[in-house]
């Protein structure tokens, strides 16, 4: 494995694999005062979301900390942040600034779209060229931050791709790297082999904390056993029969010698290298945008059915091991390790595979979910807004 | 050609890695954990990606994948049939 990749530092000392400008909206209303800047400003990027209004206590500060974990990003050169008024949006404004990087918030009240977007277009077209003109620079790969969930997993997800990603987790977890994984309803089946990982007591006390907090979440709300959306229709499709199945393919992805250092909450930035475990959704792009948010650069997805998921700002690695996916959607497909089914090719070798996509993709490859268009941005909701 | 991985000697269960198998085929297994293979009869048409029992199994017995309880039967299942969501059920939820 290359022991460095070109990244763009960034002011905090991180070190981002893209160089994105973003226009941000704080809040649903303000989608599309931020589309018509990123349509003004060629290059810049419009993230629109549908919430921000009327949220309150843990899901008003998870919608706060994953807007600012997102533009905090180092994948994001600078920030344009667009709300209907002037008090969230400075909020979002002042912690992003912490990060030493350009941003500038706008309120909409008193101006109105017209002269909202033209002062936010001016600063736009600023931050846009001054990211133009920043370098890679060859960073040592302890300082890459990757994370991983699967979606439309089927049987060869288990067996195939998932096993593939956790190799690749177990050489980056000894090289010094940030790792995470999640998805906590999905541990279910193999939630003590996942205890059983973690570094010591009290991190497997927190651990357990997480997902019985979210087993009494389920079991409070169900109306069935679940299947058809834990499985989804398409894991079922796909061969998978149940939970307890999918989450032994599932928890392949965190390797064979990777400790559990430590968990987080959803959006929570790590505090140091290791892997940890990000209490989150199994939903797709909910868990990916929540990784973007806690500050991860390179995003491991390995798919069994096909599941065709990007992020605005976090370059989404497809991995398959189905040859009939690889066969039918191949345009999704960046690294395809069905040759492990058939053995033609060992796990090491497509664990080697996968790295060194990712340093390709590092190093500034557009994956294929970029190439596609792929920028779904999912914000997590906890509860009824008021 | 290998038409069937499981991942532990002790599954009762094996994944079909290939399109078109049918029954009356008899299937190579590969072992993932130890990298040998197996045969057994297939007795019917099983897709891609889907389940065939590696041994006879009643109602209530446990499924075992990964070496670990994946659910419970809950329809019999023969050697070399198809085992999925008819015939199997999750013990949680």
């Amino acid at each position: 494995m290359p022991s460095k990749f070109w990244g763009y530092r960034r002011e905090n000392g991180r070190v981002g694999v893209r160089n994105h400008v973003i226009i941000l909206p704080v809040d649903d209303l303000s989608n599309a005062a931020c589309e018509a800047v990123a349509n003004n400003i060629k290059g810049t990027l419009a993230i629109p979301h549908p919430y921000g209004r009327l949220q309150f206590g843990a899901d008003l500060d998870l919608h706060f900390r994953t807007l600012i974990g997102t533009g905090s990003n180092p994948n994001v050169a600078a920030v344009v942040v667009i709300g209907i008024e002037e008090g969230w949006t400075k909020k979002v404004v002042d912690a992003i600034a912490a990060t030493g990087k350009p941003v500038t918030g706008f309120g909409i009240e008193l101006h109105g779209d017209h002269d909202t977007i033209m002062r936010a277009s001016k600063v736009a077209k600023t931050y846009l060229q001054a990211a133009s003109e920043l370098h890679r620079v060859e960073c040592p790969v302890s300082e890459l931050w990757v994370s991983t969930k699967c979606g439309e997993s089927d049987t060869t997800s288990g067996c195939g791709a998932n096993p593939t990603v956790g190799d690749a987790f177990d050489k980056l977890y000894a090289a010094g790297c940030t790792l995470i994984f999640g998805e906590t309803s999905e541990i279910t089946g193999g939630e003590q082999i996942v205890a059983a990982r973690c570094r010591d007591d009290k991190v497997r006390k927190e651990f357990m904390r997480m997902f019985d907090r979210y087993q009494e979440m389920i079991n409070r709300h169900k109306t069935t056993d679940l299947s058809e959306s834990q499985p989804t229709k398409g894991n079922i499709a796909g061969g998978l029969t149940t939970i307890e199945e999918k989450a032994l393919g599932n928890i392949q992805k965190i390797g064979r010698k990777c400790i559990v250092d430590g968990v987080l909450d959803k959006a929570e930035m790590p505090t140091g290298p290791g892997l940890w475990f990000m209490d989150s959704s199994s939903a797709a792009a909910e868990m990916v945008t929540l990784c973007a948010a806690a500050g991860y650069v390179v995003h491991f997805f390995p798919t069994g059915q096909g599941n065709v998921i990007g992020n605005p700002i976090l370059p989404v690695i497809k991995i398959c091991a189905n040859p009939r996916t690889v066969r039918t959607m191949s345009e999704h497909v960046d690294v395809d390790t069905s040759g492990l089914l058939q053995r033609e090719i060992t796990m090491d070798q497509a664990g080697d595979r996968l790295l060194d996509m990712m340093f390709r993709t590092a190093n500034g490859r557009l994956t294929a979910a970029e190439a596609l268009g792929h920028r779904e941005f999912v914000l997590t909701r906890l509860y009824e807004s008021a | 050609m290998i038409h069937c991985v499981l991942h532990d000697p002790k599954d009762s269960v094996a994944v079909v890695v290939v399109e078109g198998v049918k029954a009356g085929q008899t299937l190579t297994g590969l072992i993932l954990d130890e990298n040998r293979t197996i045969t057994l009869p297939c007795a019917q048409d099983i897709p891609l990606g889907h389940k065939v029992a590696l041994k006879d199994m009643s109602v209530g017995d446990t499924v075992i994948k990964y070496g670990v309880d994946i659910g419970k039967v809950v329809a019999a299942i023969k050697t070399g049939q198809h085992a999925h969501v008819h015939n199997i059920k999750t013990k949680r939820w």
